[in-house]
């Protein structure tokens, strides 16, 4: 099978606008008789169906959590780009594209990008026209700040609250189509299966997490907005819930996987501090704009930072890349903690940590300032570590907080199974091998507000008369059925180990091996190790309760037993990138001073893995990366 | 250190709950308190036992899913903090901790310590947003708003929509969490077209919902986990009688 983009023809500046002008329309009787699924309601899903249903659109949304205000889109702190140019230092569409596709280590499609920082301009006039109340200056007008991996400050801020104003913003726009009945809303509820009827994606299995009950839900098409799937590591800064099932389980029924080892390790979290530890917490990278990061140079220094010196300090980024500072990107400041660590300078009583230190923003700018800024993020590290940052630097390591990887998906947003969509984080397509701060709320709701309402419209303008499809048809009985065997198997298995044992190990494991630093030998001994815990966990785990109650055990379980298929893939894809790029670091192929090398004669593609059925290999197809607007050079923030 | 809990356990809506009692051994101080609650699940399933099941997400005090009514208090004994951000080092060796769901009859329990607040989206639903398309809005610049008001807008908007202020109300009132969301957009000039319809829209719906009355007792202002200020309350009484009298 040739994977096809479907990219326009044309100027890259061009093809968006004339690819508007020329796709074929759904007009508004027709709308009327045609339904859409959309599944997660984070900043992706709520945008779309909101936007959707603005269109007169049918719309069935659907999400796990209690409310679709509670998505994790809502814990994102720092900010969202766009090319506003509001701080009049040479911003431009141009210049956002350029810094996505270098940010992301050339490994990203540049079509797509380029579209994503056209619409970026637009996400941010739509906020602010529903009452998102972003950080402003005294003359009313929109304040900005910098991020990392960039010289421009393009991000736009409701203090470390982005994510959650945006959600709400989106959420509040969903709520009006509910309340207007163009949308249908379905909390408490998990797509377990997709239904495909000839070749096209009719509708989803979900289960009503109150009652326990299989449903099947028919949608002209199906949408997909349900994040990430970091939780494969058990430790990240992901919602508990987070999981990926509904693209695993698109992944199954035919949709390729992008880039599934491309994970985004961030690297200001709140370090572990135990067994008990359910998850990590981040530290909005904005922190770095004002804090300055730094071990001793001594050796497994026991003293208390306030107390080393400043001559026998090392600040590491400063030293190594002087030109961005601590604002390196992600994936480079990850790895110089790590490395840092790993040669014995770290701090805590872990020594797996760095100091982030304030001390020097708060005496040239004033307490007040720094807290005005931060504040809330002080207090929740207060909170989480019981130390006050605002006298003692805060201690922080890298934890797993993004995946760029996802359903691999056209210029459309349409994965290899007609008719069924990938939005948001669970697509693969626009941050390439690292993703810059700031850029996955713009993506959310670049995807959902502004792409995939239009391009969806391509396929749906073909199925104008296809009549909704009743649910007893034979393929959704099969998927249900298909559920239903996979619900009994579990609670049949009446083992003596809880989900999360096994969730635990299979996480050590994908830390260890497939986590900021990989190397060939390891990849293909934990491949071993995951396929030994799958087992294991099929034979042992124990499920309270029963199947057709309320039950989050079974959810777990159901969710534990897909990453455990994905962890899989992921190290295959790992294994078979012989290249370092962003935020995939091969330790063999690594420059002289420890820069990630690519090698772009060999892997400049996208690698998309079709499923084959259990127990047989994934076959790999490669989507070539073609560049002809940026050129390729070692990334470098010296 | 050394912890009992009681829970409340109640297998669903319909049949009667009851408060059970576990004693956990070795509590680390650094632990959340959800944190606990898993460690005393993980117990639970390892003993053959059904595991308590309580709502809880992001984990980061931000997603409003935790819902714990610790010790008499909503989300406990800290303010302005979450249940999942609640660490074990607040609490002593040897002590009781009782641990029930939020209770309101707009609340229904759905399992031990889970609760359905639907109730709220519903009031949102009914007019908490401002009607605009995707693709109507004007460049951002082009509407200034003074930074006094964008900051008070914004402290009505950090509401995470958790129930705590209904939990801790006498009367389990909402209007805490109403009007949080009317005052946001009522202080923003975009929020102004339908000022009047809104206010009256979210109330009437919160009255449907089975809300209790406010009686200014300010409990809700003291258990809200984000601080929302009872200020807001107050606005929302004023534009609610406006919007009367306009009519």
């Amino acid at each position: 099978m040739i994977l096809d983009a479907k990219i326009p023809e044309g100027p890259i500046a061009d093809k968006w606008t004339r690819y508007k002008a020329t796709i074929p329309l759904v007009n508004p009787a027709n709308k009327r008789n045609i339904e859409i699924i959309v599944v997660g309601t984070g900043l992706a899903g709520a945008s779309a169906a909101a936007t959707l249903g603005e269109m007169g659109y049918k719309v069935k949304a659907f999400c796990f959590q209690d409310s679709p205000r509670r998505a994790h889109s809502i814990a994102a702190q720092g900010g969202i780009n766009a090319a506003k140019n509001y701080s009049n230092d040479g911003d431009s569409v141009h210049r956002l594209f350029y810094d996505t596709i270098k940010g992301g280590d050339y490994r990203s499609r540049e079509a797509n990008v380029h579209r994503l920082a056209e619409v970026s301009t637009a996400i941010i006039d739509q906020c602010v026209a529903q009452g998102v109340p972003f950080a402003r200056e005294y003359g009313g007008l929109l304040d900005n700040r910098s991020f990392g991996g960039v010289q421009v400050s393009r991000t736009f801020y409701a203090k470390g609250q982005t994510g959650q104003q945006l959600l709400l913003g989106a959420y509040s726009a969903l709520s009006r189509q509910v309340g207007r009945k163009q949308v249908q809303m379905f909390s408490r509820h998990e797509m377990l299966d997709v239904v495909i009827i000839d070749g096209k994606a009719r509708g989803i299995i979900a289960r009503d997490l109150v009652t326990g009950k299989l449903e099947r839900h028919f949608g002209h098409a199906v949408v997909l907005a349900t994040g990430g799937y970091g939780n494969v590591f058990f430790l990240s800064t992901n919602a508990m819930g987070s999981n990926v099932t509904a693209i695993w389980k698109a992944h199954k029924k035919g949709a390729f996987f992008g880039n599934p080892c491309f994970t985004q390790i961030h690297p200001t979290c709140i370090p572990v501090s135990g067994d008990h530890q359910s998850k990590l917490t981040l530290m909005s990278e904005s922190l770095r704009n004002d804090g300055r990061i730094w071990v001793p140079k001594k050796k497994d220094d026991s003293r208390k930072a306030v107390d080393i010196p400043e001559d026998e300090r090392d600040y590491y980024l400063e030293r190594r890349y002087p030109a961005f500072g601590n604002l390196v990107p992600r994936d480079i400041a990850s790895r110089a903690a790590k490395e840092r660590c790993d040669a014995g300078y770290g701090v805590g009583s872990s020594k797996m940590a760095v100091y982030l230190d304030f001390s020097d923003s708060i005496r040239r700018l004033g307490k007040d300032v720094i807290e005005a800024r931060y504040g809330n993020l002080f207090e929740i590290y207060e909170k989480i570590t019981g130390e006050d940052p605002y006298t003692t630097p805060m201690r922080i390591y890298p934890a797993v907080h993004y995946t760029m990887g996802g359903l691999w998906v056209d210029y459309n947003l349409m994965t290899t199974v007609p008719g069924l969509y990938a939005t948001g984080e669970c697509n693969f397509s626009d941050h390439g091998a690292n993703r810059l701060g700031a850029s996955a709320l713009m993506q959310g709701l670049a995807d959902g507000y502004f792409v995939l309402p239009i391009t969806i419209g391509e396929f749906l303008s073909k199925d104008i008369r296809t009549k909704a499809i009743p649910t007893d048809h034979p393929e959704f009985e099969k998927a249900e059925k298909e559920a239903q065997d996979r619900i009994a198997r579990l609670m049949s298995i009446k083992g003596n180990k809880p989900v999360d044992h096994f969730h635990k190990e299979l996480g050590k494991v994908m830390w260890e091996y497939c986590g900021m630093a990989r190397n060939a030998e390891g990849l293909q001994k934990a491949k071993k190790m995951v396929q030994d815990i799958r087992a294991s966990f099929w034979k042992e785990v124990r499920i309270p309760g029963a199947a057709d109650e309320t039950n989050p055990e079974l959810e777990k379980a159901l969710r534990v037993a897909d990453f455990l298929e994905l962890g899989e893939l992921m190290i295959d894809d790992a294994y078979d990138r012989n290249e370092s790029c962003g935020g995939h670091f091969r330790e063999e192929y690594q420059t002289e001073d420890g820069e990630a090398l690519r090698d772009d004669n060999n892997y400049a593609y996208v690698s998309a893995w079709q499923y084959k059925g259990d127990n047989q290999p994934e076959v790999l197809h490669k989507e070539p990366l073609v560049f002809e607007n940026v050129k390729l050079v070692q990334r470098s923030y010296k | 250190m050394k912890i009992t809990l009681k829970v409340w356990r109640q297998k669903n809506g319909k049949t009667p709950g009851n408060f059970n009692t576990y004693t956990l051994p070795d509590v680390s101080e650094d632990m959340s308190f959800l944190e606990m609650f898993d460690v005393l699940n993980d117990e639970l399933i390892r003993k053959g036992e059904d595991s308590i099941a309580f709502d809880h997400d992001c984990r980061e005090g931000i997603c409003g899913m935790c819902s714990m009514y610790i010790n008499g208090r909503a989300h406990g004994p800290l303010t302005g903090t979450t249940t999942c951000q609640l660490h074990m080092r607040h609490f002593k060796d040897g002590d009781t901790i009782v641990v029930e769901p939020w209770r309101a009859s707009a609340f229904p329990i759905i399992k031990d310590l889970m609760v359905d607040r639907s109730a709220f989206d519903r009031v949102i639903q009914a007019g908490g947003f401002i009607s605009v398309n995707t693709g109507n809005a004007v460049d951002a610049n082009s509407i200034p708003i003074p930074k006094e008001d964008a900051d008070k807008a914004f402290d009505a908007a950090a509401c995470i929509g958790c129930g705590a202020c209904v939990a801790t109300c006498k009367n389990a009132s909402a209007m805490l969490f109403v009007s949080a969301k009317v005052s946001q957009l009522a202080l923003l000039p975009q929020g102004q077209p339908e000022r009047n319809m809104r206010v009256k829209k979210m109330v009437e719906a919160m009255d449907e919902e089975g809300f209790g009355n406010c009686t200014n007792t300010g409990a809700c202002e003291v258990e809200c986990p984000k601080g929302i200020s009872l200020d807001h309350i107050a606005r929302m009484n004023r534009d609610y009688l406006v919007s009367n009298i306009v009519d």
